[in-house]
This record gives structure tokens, C-alpha cells and sequence, in this order.
């Protein structure tokens, strides 16, 4: 071959002939297989294709799966499906869309928001002859009257479907959240197949996390209809996998002692078991009923709720960022100890003010606000969680290197989302000059250190985050996440346990006890005097029954800008502070932490203590009574 | 031989020359039978379309462009086809590397080059003719049947560019692409035995390529076996389709009374599943129809091939001509059934213009290579 290596035309030109002639053979026994086939579909099987084509008839329908139930830690429903009929149209089979909606408007009511609404979901991308819905919710008369008035129209269906039901209305629209109708934006992340007849999709908290596991699989149903487009026989069914049933951590009666505890107050309640973390109650108000959201409502609704100055659609518990004032004083005083800045047995003198050496800065005790003498005497660590001496933890926040402080603090959570299956919960923040030049183009000032020292400046922490704080002070260090979901039928999908979390580390066991016995004393230690009172005993402390430990926060706000749409008490009232709430009970072996927060409640002793008091009340007493 | 003498004498010449089509580069027969087709599936198109008039023009507009494509391509000298060939490919190359960098991404590939306010278009289009073009290219010096080393380069210059765009990723396009360049290969006079043994290296591998596939594709082939497993996703374009062909007859129901057609049953009715209105409106006899006008375009380019002056000219007419019957073999075989979905379009019948206008500059070419004389 080798040797004959060179060009030879007409050899080639042969070669290729019969290669092209080949090749013709193998095209025509290929096309003759094509032949073949259409004889098959054309000729033999014509019959079969005929039937089928002329009843067209041979449908294939989705069938959507019933929705995952939802229960509270007893049992309770929380979420469920309930029948629902409306009203829709397959456009395919009407000749006269504007006078069939003339007539069906006549008949049954169809205002021009439902046409509007009908000709939006017409638009999107659709099955052929899938019904699209123009009046949703019919009642019992209006079923009645279209069945009667079926004969005179063609592609008018009244089809009844599953739709999400919330018992508890308001109740539990924060802690559940809710479905949504599905939008044009959803279809993109959504898989077509799996929501083919699927109308709704998790928006937010619980339904959403577990959105998968709830929706179920899919169904189908081959069906013979008629001209008219009604199912006139079922031939083949495929039937949907309802989606799983999952079991909360939360209790509905704690739920309802939380929301009714505070009362018609904007803020959040978040109650955990310590010892597993599981959310107890989850409380934000104002909030709303999410069945709104399912059975539709009027923009003019929907915009008064979404600009709503007290915003009930913001979930507080999880996503509102506040200073934790004096909450934060705790694990202050443990960074102090473990930094050996101080010892349990230290005192300082509170005059009632605190200055840098070289500077003019004044930082007050809050105790000039309400008696007209400053200062709490001597105090040691002890005294100065029981009455929130802010001159001490002034003094101990300057004592040690802020990143020091910042690195203890940053154990217990703050910056960090830790939940188990809270996925939209907001992380906070635990500034440090790092952040500081970051974020703002500025140094680190040792004032921002004073400031930190009493969870002001710009210490940021969710209700959540503080009741993760109190759990574990009541665990002695033990941290765990917070989660929504106790148990189920099967294993979810979604989780992917996360690593269990380290222990706080630095403080010893008996720095953990002094801390316990020092926020005891802020509920319990009373008849001592203005002075040499526990901060919340007036309020909460003198006629309790069983051990708890608490500490009390008087959140600064940030100002908000002055408009003229707001009038002048209203600003006065959205300046005034928050008021903050941390405890667990029992002391000495708790199975309830809690953090309340009040948006411009005022003191946080007065105001949130009695709420965190009744909620403890209503989880405690039924048990305590029991033993 | 002795045709070759007969057109060398000076009197035929002139014959030729006196014909119009020939004083244009244009072989009458073929340019004929491309008209054929384009007509029949106009009036097929009309109909798929809804009747709808916009949507005809614009298709009437893409298709006088194509035939402009191949009036072009088929003035432009073989010789200048030759040169360029490297140049082109090298080029094509180049732009699906751009695109695997700076592709433009639609429905989850990035196939589109888009320089925004000019143009937006698909290199790998432009690679069906590179391809084969610079196979042929490579084999023209070369001496035929060619050596293991020179199959060996030519599977190079083949398999680049099909990697390339099975990258982005568009399995489809790329076999077709690489199909193209294998053909010339074929053309080349690459002894059988040797074709067999890649087709038994190929039956071996197939498991192992299994697992290289995406989900989606291997849920096409599953479906093809049993179209009826997934009713809602892949199988109902095939279920649909298979029942518009079925229902036909051997008549068909006839031009514009397709029920799955127009009741919108059938998916994609204009573009890739255009066969099933033809199946379904005009029956086994208006298929039939349009495979034997396919048949007999494929049978003239095949001849007009072989007569070709040049080894270059033999072999790129050739290998766009097999390409061309491989689309119709693959679209006809996807919408019946016999092969999984793949985005093929029905050569010069389906809805849309990037691959008429590829089309007819390759049967462009394919004159130009027959009918310059001299070189």
C-alpha cells in the first residue's frame, strides 16, 4: 500500500462511484424502512389511530396530589385541604369567548377583575383544551345555577379541586407560613411535569422548607370526552401520591397564650425547648390570614396590607433586627470572666456615669431616667445583671480586646442563621473593625466597644436569635438549633441534618450557675428596695411559683426619618424603644426558653417581662399542677 | 470517459452556454426538483401555520432568501471553495470556543453567538458545511483509499468540532455535524471491514455511553420504547404525532382538515413535527409523495457528485448530500416513532430559516463543483 502511495483520478473517481452507488442502496433500503413504518401507523393500525383521532378525544388529564397535612406537636391540624369549586372555561371548545363571559356574567356574577384575572392566566403556557379558571370559590347557588344552565353552553366547566386550608387563620400564618398561587416566575424553577395540575406552591416558612415533601407525585387520567369536552368515560388512571403528613414542634395552646399575651402590641414571641430545640411557639404580630392568599383577594386588600406601616406581612420572630439592649448584658459577663477581665468576687463603683480617661463622652446608667439619682453603689457581676448596671459592663467591654468579645458572642449564634429548617430566618450581626471598615469606611472607637458592652450600636439579633441565647444559658452552655419539624411518616428529603452544634466554649460550670443564679435574682430577688431589687420583680417576681430566670433589655431605635405622611404621635410612638425579654424556667432544669420582644414598647421589665411571665405561666402551671 | 470527452467538444459547450440555467452556474434538474420540494411543503406549511398569512410570508421571505444562498454559492469558483476550507474551519472552530465562553444560553445550552444590535446565530450551523469541507479538503492531495494515518487526522478534524458542540451541550447538532465529516471519510473509500469493526467497538461501548448521557436524553430513548410511561412529558409529542399519522389513511383527511393539527394535539406543528400534517392531511400517498421528490434530489446529487472534475468536488458534494438525507431520515424516523426527539427540522419544509438557508448553500456548492468547468 505503502509503495502505491500516490494519486491515481480515474482509480479514485471509480472508487467513488461505487461508494456513492453503495451508499444510494443503503439510503433506499433506509427510506423503504420509513415506508414501512407509515404503512404500519397508516394502513394497518389506521383503525386504531382513527377511533382514537375522531373521539379526539382520548385525553390526557393531570390529576393533581392532595397536599401534605400539617399537625402541631398534639395532634392538632394546622393545615389542611378543603374542597373548593370554580368556575372555568376551555377555550378551545367556545366559538364566542365575548359572549359566552357576557352571558356567564349574567348568570352568575363575573366582575371585570375576574376577566382581567381569567385573560392573564390565558396567556400563559397551557395544555390544549386544560380548563383556566375565571370564577374561583362558588357558592352553593351558584353551582346550582350553572348546573341547571349547563345545555346552553359549551366549554364551561365547574371543576372542584383541593385547595389549602388554614384552621387557625392568623394564628399560625408567621410560624406555617403559607401557599401562593403559582406565578409566571415560579413556572421557570418549577419541574413541569411534577406541577402539571399542581395550582399552588410553598411561599414561605414551613411550606416552603418542606415544599417538597408536602406537594406529593403527580397523578394522571387517560379519559374519552365528548364534543363538549365532558369526560364522558376514565380509561386509564394513574392515581396522584399525596404529599407527606409532617408533625411541628409547635403547641398550639402555647401559640395561643403567646398571641393572646401580647395582646394587639407589635413584636414577636419565640419559644423553644432547650432541650431539643424544638419551637414551642412562634408568635409575630400584627399578622395575617394566609387563607386570603388561597382563595384571592382584592389588590386594593393586598396593597393595604403590604404598605401597611405595621407591615404585618414582615415576619418579626425570624427576620426583624433589633439591638438587644441589655439581653446581650449576660453574655457580656461571661466574655469578661472567661477573658479574666473580672472575677465573680470583683466590684467596681457605679456612680452613674461612665467616661474614657482623656475624654468628655458621658455614658449614662439608665437609671437617670426613672429615679433622678444616678448610680447603683457597688457592684460586682452579680448585682450588675440583677440591676442592669450599665456602668459595669461599660467598664468590662473597655477591660478586654473588642474582637475578644466579639468571638465569645459570636458562639451563641449572633450572625449566624443556625436553625434547622428555617431557611429564610435573618443571621443579624456581631460587628467587629474588621466589618466596621468594611461597611461604614470607619475605625473601630473604643465608644463603639462602650456601646457593644450593653448591646447597643450595632449589635443586631432576631427574636429567634435571643431565644437561641436564652436556651442556652438555660442549658448551661449547650447550644441547640432551633426547629420547626418534630417528626414524620417517612424520611423528608429536605434535611440534610446539619453538624450538631459545639458547646459555648470558656465559661466552667460554676461561671454557667453564678450567670443562672444572677438572672434568678432579676425576677425573684424583691422587698430589697428600689436599689437592691431584681430589675423585673415588681412586675413578674412577687407572686410567681416556681424558679425562672430572666433578663430584661430597653432596646434603642434607630430614628426613623421624618415624613410628612406620618403624623406627629405616630412618630412619637414609633420612637420610643423596644422593649426586650429573655428567660427559661425551670431554673435549675428547664424545659421553656423564651425571647420576647415589643416594637416601641418602652421598658423592657414592665412591658415584655409580664408577657414572657404568662407565656411561661401557660406552658408551666398545667404540668407543675400535674406532678 | 467518453461522456467526459462528448462535454469537451467545443459544440456541446456552446449548447450548454445557450442554456440559461447553465450560463448561471445551475443545474437545471436539480434546481427542479428543490423547487418541487420547496412547493409542496409550502402548501403543507399553509397549512400547519393556521392559515395564518404573516407567518407564511415571513417563511416565503427565509426561502427566496435560501434560494439567493444558492445562486450565490454557486458562482463562487471550486478553486476559491478549496482555499477557503481550512480557513472557514479553523474560524468555526474558533467561534464555538467563543461560544462555550460568551454563548448566549436558551432553554439551558448555550448554542447562540449573540453581538448585540447585528446578529445572533448558531456556529455550529455554519460547521455543517465547514466540516465535510475540510475533510474533503484534507483528502483532496492525499492519495485514495486513504491511509490508517490520514483516516486518523480526518477523525481529528471531525471529532474537535463535534466535541465542541456536543459541549454546549447539543448532542443532536453534534452527531449531525460529525456525521457530515464521516461521511466524507466514508466517500473516501475507507474500506469496509474497517467500518464494521467501529460499528462493533460502537455496539460494545453503547452501555458505557449510556451513563454519559444527561437525564433528559436518556429519559427520550427510555420513552421511545414506551411512550405511554410518560404521557404528561416526552411521550405526549410522540403520542400525539403518532396518532395525527395514523389517523391519515392512505388519502389523508385531506389539505387543512387535520384534526390533531389544528385542535393543537400535535406539538411543534409547524417546525420539527411538520411530517405528521402531511401524514395526518394528506395520507400515506402525500408521504410517500414527498419521499420519492427527497429520493430522486438525493439520486441527482449523488450523480452529479461522482461526475464531479476534482477529488474535493467528489467528496464535499457527496457528504452534503448524505447529510441531507441523513435530516430527512432522522426527522421522518423522530416524528413516526422510530428514533428518540431530537431538534431536527424536515429539510426545506419545516417552519424556519437558519437550516434552509444552510441547505440550499450547500446544494450551492454542490452546483459549483459540477457545473465550473475548467479547473
Amino acid at each position: 500500500m505503502v509503495g502505491l502511495a500516490l494519486k491515481d483520478p480515474n482509480r479514485e473517481k471509480q472508487l467513488f462511484a461505487s461508494r456513492a452507488l453503495a451508499l444510494f442502496v443503503i439510503i433506499l433500503g433506509l427510506a423503504a424502512l420509513l415506508v414501512l413504518r407509515f404503512v404500519q401507523l397508516q394502513i394497518w393500525e389506521h383503525e386504531a389511530y382513527q377511533t382514537r383521532s375522531d373521539q379526539n378525544r382520548i385525553q390526557i388529564q393531570p390529576l393533581p396530589p392532595p397536599r401534605g397535612l400539617i399537625f402541631d406537636r398534639n395532634g392538632e391540624l394546622l393545615a389542611d385541604n378543603r374542597d373548593t369549586s370554580s368556575l372555568s372555561l376551555v377555550t378551545e371548545r367556545i366559538d364566542n369567548l365575548a359572549a359566552t363571559l357576557e352571558r356567564l356574567s349574567r348568570l352568575v356574577g363575573v366582575t371585570p377583575a375576574d376577566i382581567s384575572e381569567f385573560e392573564n392566566r390565558l396567556r400563559r403556557k397551557r395544555r390544549p383544551f386544560e380548563p383556566v379558571v375565571l370564577r374561583p370559590a362558588l357558592n352553593e347557588d351558584e353551582i346550582a345555577l350553572l348546573a341547571v344552565n349547563r345545555h346552553q353552553f359549551s366549554g364551561v366547566e365547574v371543576t372542584t379541586e383541593l385547595i389549602r386550608n388554614y384552621p387557625y387563620g392568623e394564628l399560625f400564618a408567621h410560624a406555617v407560613g403559607s401557599v401562593r398561587r403559582i406565578t409566571e416566575s415560579d413556572l421557570s424553577k418549577l419541574d413541569p411535569v411534577t406541577y402539571s395540575a399542581t395550582k399552588f406552591v410553598g411561599k414561605r416558612g414551613v411550606e416552603k422548607f418542606y415544599e417538597r415533601s408536602l406537594h406529593g407525585e403527580v397523578g394522571y387520567q387517560q379519559v374519552e370526552t365528548d364534543a363538549h369536552g365532558r369526560i364522558r368515560q376514565v380509561l386509564d388512571i394513574s392515581p396522584p401520591v399525596a404529599g407527606q403528613n409532617i408533625s411541628l414542634q409547635l403547641d398550639s395552646r402555647l401559640q395561643i397564650a403567646a398571641t393572646a399575651a401580647l395582646g394587639d402590641r407589635r413584636g414577636a414571641v419565640v419559644a423553644m425547648d432547650p432541650r431539643s430545640g424544638g419551637l414551642l411557639a412562634l408568635v409575630s404580630h400584627p399578622g395575617y390570614d394566609p387563607n386570603l392568599f388561597i382563595t384571592g383577594m382584592s389588590s386594593e386588600q393586598y396593597g393595604k396590607m403590604s404598605h401597611s406601616l405595621y407591615k404585618p406581612l414582615f415576619n418579626r420572630a425570624i427576620n426583624g433586627q433589633y439591638a438587644p439592649g441589655s439581653t446581650f448584658k449576660p453574655v457580656v459577663g461571661l466574655a469578661a470572666i472567661v477573658e479574666r477581665v473580672v472575677t465573680w468576687e470583683d466590684t467596681i463603683e457605679d456612680n452613674g456615669f461612665f467616661k474614657l480617661p482623656n475624654q468628655d463622652r458621658i455614658y449614662r446608667d439608665w437609671t437617670w431616667t426613672v429615679n433622678n439619682s444616678g448610680g447603683q453603689g457597688t457592684v460586682d457581676l452579680h448585682r450588675a445583671i440583677y440591676r442592669s448596671s450599665n456602668v459595669f459592663f461599660y467598664d468590662m467591654a473597655t477591660r478586654m480586646p473588642v474582637e475578644r468579645l466579639v468571638s465569645f458572642a459570636r458562639q451563641f449564634g449572633i450572625g449566624k442563621n443556625l436553625s434547622f429548617d428555617i431557611a429564610d430566618a435573618s443571621v443579624g450581626l456581631m460587628p467587629d473593625p474588621i466589618w466596621k471598615r468594611g461597611y461604614k469606611g470607619e475605625v473601630w472607637y473604643p465608644g463603639d466597644s462602650i456601646n457593644m458592652g450593653i448591646g447597643q450600636g450595632d449589635v443586631l439579633v432576631t427574636p429567634m436569635q435571643m431565644a437561641v441565647v436564652a436556651s442556652t444559658l438555660a442549658n448551661r452552655g449547650a447550644m441547640v438549633r432551633p426547629r420547626m419539624l418534630l417528626s414524620s411518616d417517612a424520611p423528608l428529603p429536605e434535611i440534610d441534618p446539619p453538624a450538631p452544634l459545639p458547646r459555648v466554649e470558656g465559661p466552667s460550670p460554676q461561671d454557667w450557675e453564678n450567670m443562672v443564679d444572677a438572672m434568678e435574682d432579676v425576677v425573684h430577688r424583691g422587698n430589697k428596695g428600689f436599689r437592691g431589687n431584681g430589675t423585673a420583680w415588681f412586675y413578674i417576681g412577687q407572686d410567681i411559683s416556681y424558679r425562672m430566670a430572666g433578663k430584661s433589655g430597653t432596646a434603642q431605635v434607630i430614628e426613623i426619618p421624618q415624613g410628612e405622611e406620618y403624623d406627629a404621635d405616630l412618630i412619637e410612638d414609633f420612637n420610643k424603644k423596644h422593649a426586650w425579654f429573655i428567660a427559661f424556667a425551670p431554673a435549675d432544669d428547664p424545659v421553656i426558653a423564651l425571647a420576647v420582644l415589643v416594637e416601641n414598647g418602652g421598658g423592657g421589665s414592665k412591658i415584655a417581662a409580664p408577657i414572657a411571665r404568662q407565656v411561661l405561666d401557660a406552658y408551666l402551671l398545667p404540668q407543675l399542677a400535674a406532678r | 470517459m467518453s461522456n467526459d470527452f462528448i462535454r469537451s467538444l467545443p459544440g456541446h459547450e456552446r449548447d450548454l452556454r445557450a442554456n440559461w440555467f447553465y450560463r448561471i452556474n445551475v443545474d437545471p434538474i436539480l434546481f427542479f426538483l428543490l423547487s418541487a420540494v420547496v412547493v409542496y411543503g409550502l402548501i403543507v406549511l399553509y397549512s400547519a401555520v393556521g392559515q395564518s398569512d404573516a407567518l407564511f410570508q415571513a417563511q416565503l421571505i427565509r426561502l427566496m432568501l435560501a434560494f439567493t444562498a444558492l445562486i450565490v454559492a454557486a458562482q463562487l469558483p471550486p478553486q476559491l471553495y478549496i482555499r477557503w476550507a481550512p480557513i472557514v474551519y479553523l474560524l468555526g472552530l474558533g467561534l464555538l470556543v467563543l461560544v462555550l465562553l460568551v454563548g448566549v444560553t436558551v432553554k439551558g445550552s448555550q448554542r447562540w453567538l449573540d453581538i448585540p444590535g447585528l446578529i445572533r446565530f448558531q456556529p455550529s450551523e455554519l460547521m455543517k458545511i465547514a466540516v465535510p469541507m475540510a475533510v474533503a479538503w484534507y483528502f483532496h492531495s492525499r492519495p485514495l483509499p486513504p491511509s490508517f494515518k490520514d483516516v486518523c487526522v480526518a477523525l481529528a478534524i471531525v471529532a474537535i468540532p463535534g466535541g465542541l458542540i456536543i459541549m454546549q451541550p447539543d448532542l443532536g447538532t453534534g452527531i449531525l455535524v460529525a456525521g457530515a465529516g464521516l461521511a466524507v471519510v466514508l466517500l473516501a473509500g475507507l474500506p469496509w471491514r474497517w467500518i464494521l469493526y467501529a460499528l462493533l467497538a460502537f455496539a460494545a461501548a453503547a452501555p458505557g455511553l449510556w451513563y454519559t448521557l444527561q437525564d433528559y436524553q436518556r429519559q427520550r430513548i427510555l420513552t421511545l420504547f414506551d411512550p405511554e410511561s410518560d404521557p404528561l412529558g416526552a411521550g405526549w409529542n410522540i403520542i400525539q404525532s403518532t396518532t395525527a399519522i395514523g389517523s391519515g389513511g392512505l388519502f389523508g383527511k385531506g389539505l387543512l382538515q387535520g384534526t390533531q393539527s389544528h385542535l393543537e394535539f400535535l406539538p411543534e406543528a409547524r417546525t420539527d413535527f411538520i411530517i405528521a400534517v402531511v401524514g395526518e392531511e394528506l395520507g400515506l400517498v402525500g408521504v410517500l409523495g414527498l419521499l420519492v421528490l427527497y429520493l430522486m434530489l438525493i439520486g441527482r446529487g449523488l450523480y452529479m457528485a461522482a461526475n464531479a472534475e476534482s477529488t474535493f468536488g467528489r467528496l464535499l458534494s457527496g457528504a452534503l448530500i448524505l447529510t441531507f438525507f441523513v435530516y430527512v431520515f432522522v426527522n421522518i424516523a423522530m416524528v413516526s416513532g422510530l428514533l428518540p426527539v431530537v431538534g431536527v427540522p424536515l429539510p426545506l419544509v419545516s417552519y424556519g430559516g437558519t437550516s434552509a438557508i444552510t441547505l440550499m448553500a450547500s446544494f450551492g456548492i454542490l452546483m459549483a463543483v459540477r457545473m465550473h468547468k475548467a479547473w
